[in-house]
């Protein structure tokens, strides 16, 4: 049984929909946000996919057409038949939290702690999250696409120390 | 032989000592910081602290268009950029769906492999370095120089490449390029084996290596690590034969495997695939295919090559259409996550494209990132004295790390 008549018999056709992208070969299933938990678990315990290879995610903002302002990107991949399946969801403002997925795979941790530095997005359950490359008291988050490009930033909030305070 | 100790959280711990290490440390190789709970000589914790090399190379991507933005990927992992190079056309290629002519096919698959070897020299080299062994270091450094000559004839550059660009390379290869390989490939295999035998079964290097840093097949796959580190635990996942890209399909190689996990056999691992790398790129400069090496002007990819632009009108018209702005090529409004074997492990990249020729996200998997997060569980209980082992078996690349 492939994947899709899997995931068809666990969750129902209307649940979640699958595209294939014909030029870059990518599959890929869109399924909502409350159950993507579910659904990795489903694809890890039953369909064989215990590779987590990224977790990433895109701030359609300005992104012409686009419904939702955030989806994230969870790439999986089959350690014995190479077969790969690209997972996206759709996060909404101001509900950005969905469960973690360190339970499942622990490779998750520091892929959501950077997605949680960069967008905000809050992985509920995640027993680490911090922001892991940008400093704790850096404010906003940088790749999301309506912070500022430029003008007085992060540098000059500092606060400065002279030679006799330090 | 280290022992692992199992913390004990129960008494009081005041004979705790709190070890600050890097991030400006010759040992770190990188900037990188680790904060150490040391019980005598016994790490009980290490917390890593990144992000000083954080330079918003994804920000970047989503403003300089899918060829200028190879120049940052020169930055990522720069012990190896020509692999880089060609992970990022790898997943501009298949976002835009083209192929890319035969020879291009072939030049990157030498030079990705030839890369590798360079990667792994420093790696093991600096292992070895690390762990006491200096002559290894000298040995490694100085075949590196040897493929940075070659790397040099083929794109100008020894260290910031920017070699490869959608839909083909830079520049062709030329007959000197082809002779100075040959040398190379006639040449490593003594090198090679003078570094086995200096490291093999050195005494000193194998008690520091052996059993530190053990990292099983089930956490390899559950922590999603990649490359020689995963194969050196038992996962035989390799992009290379796993996704024949590129031209990975036309040759005869093997993929390495251990099953041992622990820093001397990812060592091991790395020394055995630099020779199958060695089988790749004597196969490929052998069966050179000759040809274009970039898609077609029609494309309108990539710069025309200058006498076209220079004495017919429709290069200069191909020339204009790729620099101007909006007048480049158009990338289907799509997204795609490619990746290619790196040396360090598996190197992708998430492209979503709004339409232009500038990527709307450009999103880097690291390999560096994913195995710098083991550190912490591969150190526990062991000696301070395994850190450097146990870092230098990994490979971490600050610059990739932190991006």
């Amino acid at each position: 049984m492939t994947t899709l008549e899997k995931l068809k018999n666990r969750f129902g056709e209307r649940a979640w929909t699958f595209s294939e992208n014909a030029k870059s070969q990518n599959r890929r299933i869109v399924v909502p946000a409350a159950q993507v938990f579910a659904y990795l678990e489903f694809l890890k315990a039953e369909c064989g996919f215990d590779y987590l290879s990224d977790v990433t995610c895109v701030d359609y903002l300005h992104y012409r057409g686009a419904k939702d302002r955030f989806g994230l990107v969870y790439c999986l991949a089959n350690t014995a038949t190479n077969e790969r399946l690209i997972v996206r969801c759709f996060l909404n403002e101001p509900d950005l939290a969905v469960p973690s997925a360190v339970p499942l795979w622990e490779g998750a941790n520091w892929m959501e702690r950077e997605v949680y530095d960069m967008f905000g997005i809050v992985f509920s359950g995640h027993p680490d999250l911090r922001r892991i490359l940008l400093p704790d008291e850096f404010a906003g988050f940088p790749l999301r696409k309506d912070y500022p490009l430029r003008g007085r930033g992060e540098r000059h909030n500092f606060e400065r120390i002279t030679r006799e305070q330090s | 032989m280290a022992s692992l100790v199992e913390a004990d959280t129960s008494v009081e711990q005041e004979y705790r000592w709190t070890l600050n290490f890097g991030p400006q440390h010759p040992a770190t190789h990188t900037t990188l910081r680790l904060v150490l709970q040391i019980e005598g000589e016994r790490v009980i914790e290490a917390l890593p602290d990144i992000g000083y090399l954080h330079s918003g190379f994804e920000k970047l991507g989503e403003h300089l268009n899918y060829n200028q933005y190879v120049t940052i990927t020169d930055r990522m992992n720069y012990i190896s950029p020509l692999a880089n190079n060609i992970a990022w056309h790898h997943a501009v290629e298949n976002l835009l769906g083209i192929e890319p002519p035969n020879r291009c096919k072939y030049i990157r698959t030498i030079l990705a492999e030839l890369s590798r070897i360079s990667d792994h020299l420093l790696c093991n080299g600096a292992a070895a370095l690390d762990t006491g062994a200096f002559t290894a270091f000298l040995y490694a450094f100085n075949q590196r120089e040897v493929l940075y000559n070659i790397f040099e004839t083929l794109c100008g550059a020894r260290f910031t490449t920017s070699y490869t660009r959608v839909g083909g390379l830079m520049y062709d290869a030329t007959p000197i390029f082809i002779e100075q390989v040959r040398a190379f490939v006639r040449g490593f295999p003594k090198v090679h084996s003078d570094i086995c035998r200096l490291l093999n079964r050195n005494r000193i290097f194998v008690e520091r290596t052996k059993g530190i840093g053990v990292l099983s097949k089930e956490a390899a796959i559950n922590r999603s690590t990649s490359g020689p580190i995963a194969r050196a635990s038992g996962v035989t996942r390799d992009l290379r034969k796993d996704e024949p890209y590129s031209a990975y399909g036309d040759f005869d190689f093997k993929v390495v495997c251990s099953t041992a996990g622990d820093a001397y056999h990812r060592y091991l691992v790395r020394m055995d695939e630099m020779l199958e790398s060695l089988k790749i790129v004597e196969q490929a400069i052998e069966n050179l295919p000759s040809g274009p090496v970039n898609v077609p002007m029609a494309e309108r990819t990539i710069l025309p090559d200058k006498t076209r632009v220079w004495n017919t009108i429709e290069g200069l018209i191909a020339h204009f259409e790729v620099v101007m702005t909006n007048r480049g090529f158009h990338a289907p409004k799509e997204e795609c996550y490619a990746a290619v074997e790196a040396p360090n492990g598996e190197l992708g990249f998430y492209l979503v494209s709004d339409g232009s020729d500038i990527a709307y996200r450009a999103r880097c998997r690291p390999p560096s990132f994913i195995h710098f997060a083991l550190f912490p569980e591969l150190i526990k209980g062991h000696l301070v004295s395994d850190i450097v082992a146990v870092l230098g078996s990994l490979n971490i690349i600050a610059a990739e790390l932190d991006r």
